[in-house]
């Protein structure tokens, strides 16, 4: 895959770095930073893919329950799909895999992946990571472990069921759901190579924003993407190794006989002797995970898009230092969270207040910046490029879906729609979209650093038009459904026919609404898909600065090389928002100008 | 299959269509001579204008689901918990929904207002300790008043149901529910899920359920003298597997065995009278209108969750342990087909969470009754406790002989 990425044609800058590079080392084993972030790149971008075409097939079915389609038949076959109607074991087995691809593949992968991989050195002024080899491992679990998540999908039993937060016994048994046999064998240990691979990648971010910043770069004149990256990479660090230990407990109560979480079971007939096992125990150890997991999704989004919003406002970011505030009070606050998502699973209803209270805490640093977001707009000089575009459309799915997360926090009230797909609507847009538009926004921007080309900006924009008004399509609606209580993870509403038709008629209306904007959304990556390799290789060739910001990447010259910088590092002095500053004579003032005489740093 | 050949046709024709207008699109900007990054003036206030009419798109939208929608689908709440849960849900929902059109129009208004025009440029403001603060101690008001009330309601709905409240046992197996109702006394009878049988599939603990228990356990057909005596027939060539299979379901026989003897030793015969009288009630969950009711919810197979959307009560139920919650039921199902204009409609429990394939038919119909109806249909149940199944009529209790069970253990 990583072949794919094409890297333009002959090195001018080789100077004193000359050496003869094969296909495999340059593409394939890299050591680079930025090969290796492109690496991360396509392979999130070909996970995406898969993904979203499972989401489009459940979704089919939602709408059309029981109707037969060919669409369905084509890609599941006779096996799964017999007649085209979709069987109710893959339907699960849909859900479950395009949960697990998009949180962890294309979201965690995908994004902290690939950005912290290209713009912590660039950014900081580093030559590389401070190890190119762990970071070109980290690259080779990721890949290894996505390989074997898609493989899953294809062997006979089917891929993991239990949805994607996998709670045994659901899980653990294979007597009770067919995915819980090899497909759940696959799940767990492509997740355990993942798990290896983001920690190797974290450890490498943290020691190089620590260790390799260039002279200048003070921890409070770091771009805020760095910020958002560090965090996110000590989140990782210390969330991930705990789902290891989960996803091996589980590992041995499959395979070697242990009863970590299970006790007293019957399960097919067949009476288990498994006693004193805890399920509650798993949900604890996932969610220790599971909720800082958002926040390494959602952090990157945020750091990414504060960089973009500033720069193409043409105005330093509005509240700096409360912005690295939030970041790390956001970050602290999401490891004693994850209660919330257990209120109703037979936890002890006290520690359920003591979640509810440090949840709702979480919504003040979020406040913050959405403010500090909003007054950077205020009186900016708006450049609206397609990557300004999708960082203003973040903020908006961060606001709309984190409202609704305080509903979710509370608890009395998560008792009625725990589990409904207002809960499904909620984390779709809060985290899903702000994370996707965070990604996009990204790509569009750091492209023309990525590949020195320039990504077709008519296409981005029908791009983002499309795909915020699908977003909005799919994900309003939703929450109507799930405020009617419709569970989620059903594979039809039928039920609803036997105690009250006019909810079955309202869900079915709303479903209909939303799989076509799924239709529609989707259709609409393929211009992004299409925009993003046609212009790998044959987009115009980029400037060095295209969008005169300040940060150290647009030093750089556009032809990659080694090293980043031909000569000596740059040296730093001052912030990275000097955008308008008044005096100055343009509207940016790059971090490696000096301050002229009598200026005020920020 | 014709079919399949035009969806690929459609995918492919797709891509080369997508090619051939970028072609042409790029064409164009070569002409124009302008880079990809110089966003020019009309792209630039299209974009901002099109921000703007988003935002109507939203706030429309909105609004129009909330007026045909809003509450519509759940109904009114039916139980005396359920009145709360809405009431905090409305306020909650009063203070997002400002949020949410506040914060989105300042966000699309500037994005509006405050495009690049040209001659105008930014104003540098990189910050103000006032404002920070005021947008930190705000939202901290607003929440602290969301978390009382919060906390206040939570505290309410899951403390211990009071003395008088009904007990009643919900249990679930993949993909339907069983009731058990207390009984006279109103107490549970105790289970141990190792008593599990034909013919008492909830597995209550008795003397007699103990003994049969152990008995099907030793001698049934697939109990352990059967296994021993198949893997000691020396005429027999066993494959190794087979020998390994059989040889595992030996073992974890001999120890439920072990845990069942146990079990007998330490039961009290005193306690048998709790579950003789309790009453297993299958399909359909009759309640009482008026009555608090306490359920106490327990999993055979893997996890499910209990969801009584018109009550506002969830709980999940748990392999292995016991979970609880109550309810107060304020309608009777007739007085809530009238205030939902809905002569068809009913009460349901449904299964909230993946258990299986089957997850989706998982449910159990609930009537809420009068008072008055309620007695008559207990007293219809008076002939249908336990110990009246376990021992068909017109066995005595006293009977030794105990129903032939070919439970696969």
């Amino acid at each position: 895959m990583a072949s794919i990425a094409h890297e333009g044609h002959g090195h001018d800058h080789h100077g004193e770095h000359h050496h003869e590079e094969t296909f495999v080392s340059k593409y394939i084993f890299s050591h680079d930073h930025k090969m290796i972030g492109k690496q991360f790149l396509i392979t999130a971008v070909f996970m995406g893919i898969i993904a979203m075409m499972l989401s489009i097939l459940f979704r089919i079915q939602l709408a059309y329950p029981g109707e037969s389609s060919d669409f369905l038949s084509f890609f599941l076959g006779e096996k799964w799909a017999p007649n085209g109607v979709l069987k109710e074991d893959m339907y699960l087995g849909l859900v479950t895999i395009h949960g697990t691809i998009m949180v962890f593949f294309l979201l965690t992968g995908g994004l902290s992946g690939t950005f912290s991989n290209i713009l912590i050195p660039l950014q900081l002024g580093a030559r590389d990571m401070a190890s190119g080899f762990l970071n070109m491992l980290s690259f080779w679990f990721f890949f290894l472990s996505s390989l074997l998540m898609t493989v899953s999908l294809f062997v006979e039993s089917g891929p993991a069921m239990a949805g994607w937060t996998v709670y045994p016994p659901l899980s653990a048994l294979p007597q009770s759901v067919s995915g819980s046999g090899l497909g759940m064998t696959l799940w767990l240990f492509s997740m355990a190579i993942f798990i290896a691979g983001s920690l190797i990648g974290s450890l490498n971010y943290i020691v190089t924003v620590i260790n390799l910043r260039t002279t200048g770069m003070t921890m409070t004149r770091m771009p805020l993407t760095i910020w958002a990256f560090f965090v996110t990479a000590i989140l990782g660090v210390l969330s991930f190794p705990v789902l290891l230990s989960a996803a091996l407990l589980l590992i041995m109560d499959r395979l070697a006989g242990t009863s970590f979480y299970l006790s007293d079971i019957i399960v097919s007939g067949e009476m288990l002797a498994n006693h004193g096992g805890s399920p509650l125990l798993f949900q604890h150890l996932f969610w220790f995970l599971g909720h800082p997991e958002v926040y390494i999704v959602l952090l990157p989004a945020l750091g990414l898009s504060s960089e973009i919003i500033a720069t193409n406002s043409r105005k330093p970011i509005f509240g700096y230092k409360a912005m690295i505030a939030s970041i790390l009070a956001i970050g602290f606050l999401s490891f004693i969270v994850w209660g919330h998502h257990m209120f109703i699973t037979g936890m002890n209803p006290f520690l359920g207040s003591v979640f509810v209270f440090t949840t709702l805490l979480i919504a003040i640093p979020s406040a913050v910046k959405v403010f500090n977001y909003l007054t950077t707009l205020w009186r900016g000089s708006l450049v609206l490029t397609p990557a300004m575009l999708f960082a203003i459309g973040l903020v908006s799915t961060f606001i709309t879906g984190g409202v609704t997360g305080i509903i979710l926090a509370d608890s009395a009230l998560d008792i009625a729609i725990h589990d409904t797909y207002f809960v499904v609507a909620h984390f779709h847009i809060v985290m899903g979209m702000s994370a996707v538009f965070g990604m996009f926004a990204g790509v569009y921007h750091w492209f023309p650093k990525l590949y020195g080309r320039m990504m077709n900006t008519r296409l981005g924009y029908v791009h983002f038009w499309i795909t915020i008004i699908g977003a909005y399509g799919v994900f309003f609606p939703m929450h109507f459904v799930g405020l009617a209580g419709a569970p989620r993870r059903y594979y039809d509403y039928s039920v609803y026919n036997e105690f009250n038709q006019n909810s079955y008629d309202m869900i079915m209306d709303l479903n209909v609404i939303v799989t076509g904007f799924a239709i529609f959304a989707a259709l609409g990556q393929g211009l992004f898909l299409f925009n993003f390799f046609y212009s790998i290789y044959r987009g115009p060739k980029a400037p060095q600065n295209p969008w005169n910001s300040n940060t150290l990447e647009w030093t750089t010259p556009v032809e990659h090389m080694h090293g980043n910088w031909p000569g000596e590092l740059p040296t730093v002095h001052r912030w990275p928002y000097d955008y308008s500053k008044p005096g100055a004579d343009s509207d940016f003032i790059p971090q490696t100008v000096p301050l002229a005489e009598g200026e005020e740093e920020h | 299959m014709e079919n399949k050949l035009i969806i690929l046709l459609v995918i492919i024709l797709g891509a080369v269509a997508t090619a051939q207008l970028v072609r042409v699109y790029e064409l164009s900007v070569k002409m124009r001579k302008t880079g990809e990054h110089d966003i020019n003036t009309r792209d630039n206030h299209l974009n901002a204008k099109l921000m703007l009419g988003f935002m109507f798109f939203q706030f429309i939208g909105f609004i129009y689901l909330m007026f045909k929608y809003g509450w519509t689908g759940r109904g009114v709440a039916a139980s005396i918990q359920g009145v709360e849960t809405d009431w905090l849900l409305n306020l909650n929902f009063v203070i997002i929904t400002i949020m949410f059109f506040f914060t989105n129009f300042l966000l699309f208004y500037f994005t509006f207002k405050y495009v690049k025009k040209p001659g105008v440029s930014a104003f540098y403001y990189p910050h103000n300790n006032k404002l920070e603060l005021v947008w930190t101690v705000v939202p901290a008001i607003v929440l602290a008043v969301i978390i009382i009330l919060g906390l206040k309601s939570w505290n309410n709905l899951t403390s211990m149901a009071g003395e008088d409240a009904i007990r009643v046992e919900l249990f679930s197996k993949q993909f339907d529910w069983t009731a058990r109702y207390a009984g006279q006394d109103n107490i549970l009878g105790k289970y141990d899920y190792k008593l599990t049988t034909d013919n008492n599939e909830l597995a209550l603990m008795t003397t007699n359920t103990i003994d049969s228990s152990i008995r099907i356990i030793i001698e049934g057909p697939s109990g352990i003298k059967n296994i021993q005596k198949i893997l000691n027939k020396r005429d027999t060539v066993l494959a190794d597997s087979v020998t390994s299979v059989l040889r595992n379901d030996l073992s974890r026989k001999e120890r439920l065995l072990r845990l069942l003897v146990q079990m007998k030793n330490n039961h009290s015969k005193s306690l048998d009278k709790y579950s003789w009288d309790d009453i297993i009630q299958k399909d359909t969950l009759v309640l009482c209108k008026g009555k608090e009711y306490e359920f106490n919810f327990r999993a055979k197979d893997v996890i499910h969750s209990a969801y009584f959307m018109h009550f506002r009560a969830q709980i999940n139920t748990v392999p292995g342990m016991t979970t609880r919650t109550k309810f107060k039921p304020i309608y009777t199902t007739e007085e809530m087909r009238k205030l939902e204009n809905n002569p068809k409609f009913n009460y349901i429990l449904m299964c909230n969470k993946i258990c299986g394939g089957a997850h989706y038919k998982m449910k159990m119909m609930i009537v809420v009754k009068s008072e008055s109806d309620y007695k008559a249909w207990l007293a219809s149940k008076a002939k249908e406790t336990f110990k009246d199944k376990y021992f068909p009529a017109p066995a005595a209790p006293t009977a030794t002989a105990v129903p032939a069970d070919t439970t696969k253990m």
